[in-house]
């Protein structure tokens, strides 16, 4: 490592070196870096959740399998919904950056919606599950299914309140710096959850209701 | 559930299952500690409101979010619940030393077992993890010549959860009892069929609680050292222990999430009555063992690789030498983070998997050896031709490196699948990893603690009961633990409460001796403490650099100022403070600058408040309570988040004030 | 004046870790563990070569660099040299690589599921060798054996004729237990709803001490049992003094046995139900919808079935196998 250390035998001839900056440097802002982390922090708990139901996904335990209580329909309609609130949320974050603030509260009105929508038709398709007496409780297959489902779907339920609280806060402050790096965290974890539900789909769903 | 009185309609709404049967009144053991416990804890209580310490507590420390502080709470935090968790391990060693035969011990099993459970958990989760995150906190930012870490709020909101952790444990003595499972809670033992009474919940809600905080610790740290080091500083230049503060947390972010999960999956099926880790229904219990260690195993290495940090610190310090083989030192510490990921399935060859699987995992484990073995190598080629001080920090390192390369041996040794069918779950195992925790983490972070001291307080601590502390430790240590080694070979497993072979019981007894000597190093450590603060003024540091450092800590004052270093110092090489004293650096006492500072917040500790209600409440079904702490939780963190006075800036007349300060104060130390 | 408490003592630190005649795995009665103890012993040795190097070296250089020491050479730059780094990356390479080698080898040789391929050192197993079948379920907190080819069964208690293979099947009823004789073979775990093999033979006659060696609950102190390495008549004999008993064991006989009790004596059975061993591991010994061959045949039917199955009675059996009242009756479904 000799390029990363100072020749210390040159004696004092050379000249001397500057030890301290005389104005107080900006260290880049850690916000979004750390927010990231945290999501790949996340992501961890949905692989162990992906885990798990890879694991017991088959172990039907005499209860009902994926072809019998997976509807194919309502989740395409669920995954529309919630694409399309990622590239809605796309346009917000197009305005945000043009400081157009109503039109990037409108679109972020657009988001909470569909995903309200989301999360009731998830809703729905839970409740008819429990009714059948499809439960968590029913077997290891419909344990990890729920959660694994239903973990993704708190996300989406907190990131609609934190969305809710987000736009309380820039119709008081207006689009400040702090409320476009919040904006921003938002817009990563709300494309983050886009990302997790589409292997949600593909290895729940789709490949669920394979025999 | 069976309750012994029928409890009404309404108070079961309110209590859910705690009833008055749950308090240990008939347990003297409990009941005498319950006494001491409180007595103490009102007289502390007291002394703080008779000094009028309250005030001062809460503005300087709790809501505090400077790292340093920070750091030094998460080591009093430590150090505290390091003698709840010897106090346990004292408890079996006692009650293991006389049980034989016809005499049970003083411990009936029920007893014995939370003991062993709340041993292992306590000294992991909340002596080791505190202590080092603690020892990170202080030092790393002044190593890298930060203000703060990166995000000062959660640094402190960190802490307090941890603390919440600590507190949901402490209280399952009293209230109720800790879990009866063994340290990681294997299901089906730990599930509600099993084990349906509080314990394993106490057990849950404790390492969730604390695991939020060690996650956006882990983050916070991580984030502080990609962003914020000082100009110059490249990754290649970063002091060791900054390099494995690094690698430890990413490690924190990648393992600590199975954590969550695992124990969330097993509290579902305690609390929801899924199907993960039962034994009907589908469920796959030995799931949730490869999941509890694919966290716990690079949990071993969270531990010890800030103490590898520690001890390469000390090392060169002390041997007054630069350290020997800085790359491969990093690299090693690089290859250790990543295989560290690859040889979980060593802690159960023996459930099965298949000569294949249990040959691969051994080999890998085998092979972190052997950046391991080069960085022992490293140290010891960093002593030759040095100039060696023995000072404390430097005993507790060549301890280490006698102790740890036999508990390093014996490791390999477990890696044997083979091997390990013979050991595994003996007492062999309990004296190899006590072997590498004590020899490797607990000495290093003493070392840590008696290096960096002086540099937290401004006085360094006593040498004379420092050395009494270290060689009553070492000492104890292999009196303690040799006896196990043995007693593994004669085919003795683990968490036995009662013995019938009575010529097992000489061992036990030296064991137990042993234990009694490693008490005596904890008193010493006290007294150190105490002795060190009664002789502060003689002990003083007054220069900020009393070990002739080489990293960029010794620079600043002892204490250092909130804001660290009066400006931002810029970086040339490896030991920056090394090179500045050796190029003649003259501390600047004019042309000072405001400073952006973090202002201080009570939203932490509200939150972790409110988090240690809502443990409690789901921990004995008290519904309304857990709805209303989570929603008033909830409540709290959005309202903080509305709060956007978050700094302020420190002006440039303070700064020079407490600048011209330390230069009279050197002045007058010649 | 001290020469003799002195001695005494390092006569005591020598033999006293390799007193053999107390370290059953350093004095094992079966082939198995025989050669699990000499791959203990090469690989201290193999480790050895480095670990006593490295102490000794940080004892010699602490002393000899210590800063009293004018006389010893000081060089505060020297931090680097690639030959040195060379040697200590590949001098725990070079052990690694032995020490992996030997693993890979003797995984392979030494796995419990493996049938043997020898009684003892020289000795190859025989062509015309039937393996003694035992099946071993963990209870809480006592240990079954059942002899299907014996028709008998015993608690706490398990013999096997000498220089004979045996083959132990392993499961548990309700928590995990790991199954270990330390003088006749490493240990397996037993586990609910899973079968683990361990095929191992014991060479000398003897009782020996079994015991769970993976905690399981209150009880679990007084998990142990005596195994007996006996010759050919003498096992003949005990299997005899077994049948001679009047105890049955049935399926509801051992439904009660199953409850949780600690410190069980030995017990013996003359007769055992046909197929009982092969119901705990897939648990249905009692008729009940978490049977596992039943749960497949559920699903290959009507849906219908599957739900009224799983909407009462989950709570109750959930009760049934551990209730702190051990005594409590079963709840058939």
């Amino acid at each position: 490592m000799a390029d990363t250390t100072l020749p210390l035998s040159s004696g004092g001839t050379t000249e001397p070196l500057q030890f301290h900056v005389a104005e107080e440097p900006h260290p880049p802002n850690g916000t979004l870096l750390g927010f990231w982390l945290y999501l790949m922090s996340d992501c961890l708990v949905f692989a162990c959740l992906f885990a798990a139901y890879g694991v017991l996904g088959r172990e039907y335990a005499g209860g009902p399998t994926g072809a019998q209580v997976l509807e194919l329909p309502t989740v395409a309609l669920n995954t529309t919904l919630l694409l399309l609130s990622s590239i809605t949320y796309g346009f917000a974050v197009l305005e945000m950056q043009r400081n157009h603030q109503r039109p990037m509260m409108l679109w972020l009105t657009v988001t909470g919606l569909l995903g309200a929508g989301f999360v009731a038709l998830e809703l729905t398709e839970f409740a008819h599950l429990i009714e059948a007496g499809n439960g968590p409780q029913r077997s290891a297959f419909l344990s990890s299914f729920f959660t694994l489902v239903g973990t993704h779907g708190l996300h989406v339920t907190c990131g609609i309140l934190w969305l809710i609280v987000l736009m309380v806060q820039v119709s008081h402050k207006g689009l400040i710096p702090a409320n476009k790096r919040r904006l921003m965290c938002l817009s990563m974890f709300w494309h983050f959850l886009d990302v997790i539900w589409v292997g949600v789909f593909s290895f729940v769903y789709l490949m669920g209701v394979l025999p | 559930m069976p309750t012994m009185s029928t409890p009404s309609e309404l108070s079961t709404l309110i209590f859910g299952r705690l009833t008055l049967d749950q308090l240990p009144l008939h347990v003297p053991i409990v009941l005498g500690t319950f006494a001491a416990v409180a007595i103490g804890g009102i007289a502390l209580l007291g002394a703080i409101t008779y000094y009028r310490l309250w005030g001062y507590l809460w503005r300087e420390w709790f809501t505090s979010i400077d790292h340093k502080k920070i750091g030094i709470m998460y080591i009093v935090l430590g150090l505290v619940m390091m003698l709840r968790g010897f106090a346990d391990a004292l408890m079996m060693r006692a009650q293991q030393a006389i049980s034989f035969g016809h005499s049970l011990g003083y411990l009936p099993p029920e007893h014995y077992n939370q003991i062993f459970t709340a041993h292992g958990v306590i000294m992991i989760f909340f002596v080791a993890m505190p202590l080092i995150t603690g020892i990170m906190n202080f030092v790393m930012p002044l190593q890298i010549g930060a203000r703060d870490v990166a995000f000062p709020f959660l640094n402190n909101f960190s802490f307090w959860m941890t603390v919440s952790g600590a507190v949901l444990v402490m209280l399952s003595l009293f209230v109720g009892e800790f879990a009866r499972t063994g340290w990681l809670a294997y299901p089906p033992l730990s599930d509600i069929v099993a084990s349906p009474d509080a314990g394993v919940d106490y057990y849950i809600w404790a390492l969730q609680i604390a695991g939020v905080g060690t996650l956006l610790s882990g983050i916070n740290l991580l984030t502080t050292i990609i962003k914020m080091r000082a100009p110059g500083m490249t990754l290649m230049r970063m002091p060791i222990f900054t390099w494995t503060a690094l690698c430890t947390n990413v490690l924190i972010v990648a393992a600590f999430p199975v954590l969550t999960a695992a124990l969330a999956l097993l509290a579902l099926d305690r609390y929801v009555g899924t199907n993960f880790f039962t034994t009907i229904l589908g469920g796959n219990a030995m799931m949730y063992v490869n999941l509890i260690w694919i966290w716990g195993h690079p949990e071993v290495y969270i531990l010890i690789l800030p103490c590898f940090g520690i001890y390469s610190e000390v090392t060169s310090t002390f041997c007054r030498k630069r350290l020997f083989g800085y790359a491969s030192m990093v690299y090693a510490t690089v290859v250790i983070t990543v295989l560290s990921y690859l040889v979980w399935l060593h802690h159960f060859f023996t459930m099965g998997s298949g000569a294949s699987v249990n040959s691969f995992f051994g080999i890998t484990t085998m092979i972190i050896s052997i950046p391991t073995g080069a960085k022992i190598f490293n140290w010891l080629f960093t002593m030759y031709r040095g100039r060696i001080k023995f000072e404390v920090p430097m005993l507790w390192t060549i301890g280490f490196m006698v102790t740890f390369v036999i508990g390093g041996m014996t490791g390999v040794l477990l890696a044997v699948p083979p091997a390990d069918f013979s050991l595994h779950n003996s007492l062999f195992l309990i004296a190899h990893f006590h072997n590498v925790i004590i020899g490797g983490v607990v000495f290093g972070l003493f070392a840590g603690i008696n290096y960096w001291f002086p540099k937290a307080f401004g006085f360094r601590l006593d040498p004379f009961w420092g050395k009494c502390s270290f060689w009553l430790w070492l000492v104890g240590f292999w009196v303690a633990f040799t006896p196990l080694y043995q007693l593994g070979l004669m085919g003795v497993t683990r968490r036995l409460s009662h013995f019938e072979n009575p010529s097992l019981q000489v061992w036990f007894v030296i064991a137990a001796f042993g234990a009694f000597l490693i008490l005596l190093g904890i008193v010493s450590m006290l007294i150190q403490f105490w002795v060190s603060f009664r002789r502060r003024e003689a002990l003083r540091d007054v220069t900020g650099d009393p070990w002739d450092g080489r990293t960029l800590e010794w620079s600043t004052s002892s204490p250092p100022p909130p804001y660290n270093f009066a400006f931002t110092p810029l970086i040339h090489g490896q030991e920056a403070w090394w090179e500045m004293k050796r190029h003649g650096y003259r501390r600047p006492v004019t042309g000072f600058v405001p400073l952006h500072m973090p202002k201080n917040t009570g939203a932490g500790i509200i939150l972790a408040g409110l988090s240690l209600v809502f443990g409690f409440a789901m921990i004995w079904y008290m519904w309304p309570l857990a709805a209303i702490s989570f929603v008033a939780l909830l409540a709290t963190a959005i309202g903080h988040t509305f709060n956007y006075q978050r700094d302020y800036n420190l002006p440039a007349d303070e700064v020079a004030r407490v600048e011209a300060a330390r230069t009279a104060l050197l002045d007058s130390h010649g | 004046m001290f020469n003799k408490p002195i001695r005494g003592l390092l006569a005591m630190a020598v033999v006293g870790p390799l007193a053999g005649c107390q370290a059953v795995l350093l004095s094992p009665s079966g082939d198995l563990a025989l050669r699990q103890r000499d791959l203990i012993i090469i690989s201290t040795l193999l480790m050895l070569i480095i670990i006593v190097p490295v102490i000794v070296l940080t004892l010699l250089f602490a002393w000899r660099y210590r800063a009293s020491n004018q006389n010893a050479v000081y060089d505060p730059e020297w931090d680097h040299s690639t030959r040195l780094e060379l040697l200590i990356w590949a001098a725990p390479l070079l052990i690694i690589i032995a020490l992996g080698a030997l693993t890979w080898v003797s995984t392979h040789k030494l796995d419990p599921f493996r049938p043997l391929d020898r009684l003892a050192a020289g000795r190859p197993v025989p062509a015309d060798a039937r393996p003694l079948v035992i099946d071993v379920v963990a209870l809480d907190w006592k240990w079954l054996f059942i002899y299907p080819e014996q028709g008998i069964a015993t608690v706490n208690e398990a013999a096997a004729p000498i220089d004979r293979p045996i083959r132990f099947h392993i499961t548990a009823s309700s928590v995990m237990n790991s199954f270990f004789i330390p003088a006749v073979a490493g240990q397996i775990y037993a586990m609910p709803g899973m079968e683990t093999k361990l095929q191992a033979v014991v060479n000398q006659p003897g009782e020996f001490e079994g015991f769970s060696a993976n905690f399981s609950g209150d009880g679990f102190n007084g998990m142990h049992f005596v195994f007996h390495g006996l010759s050919n008549e003498a096992f003949s004999q005990w299997v005899q003094q077994a049948k001679s008993g009047n105890q049955a064991l049935g399926r509801d006989a051992y439904l009660k046995l199953a409850q949780p009790s600690e410190n069980e004596s030995v017990s013996r059975y003359a007769t055992v139900a046909s197929g009982l061993f092969d119901d705990i591991v897939t648990n249905c010994v009692q008729s009940n919808p978490y049977c596992m061959g039943r749960m497949q045949a559920i699903t290959e039917a009507e849906q219908s079935v599957a739900a009224d199955v799983c909407t009462a009675p989950l709570p109750q059996y959930r009760q049934t196998s551990r209730s702190a009242n051990g005594a409590d009756h079963v709840h058939p479904l």
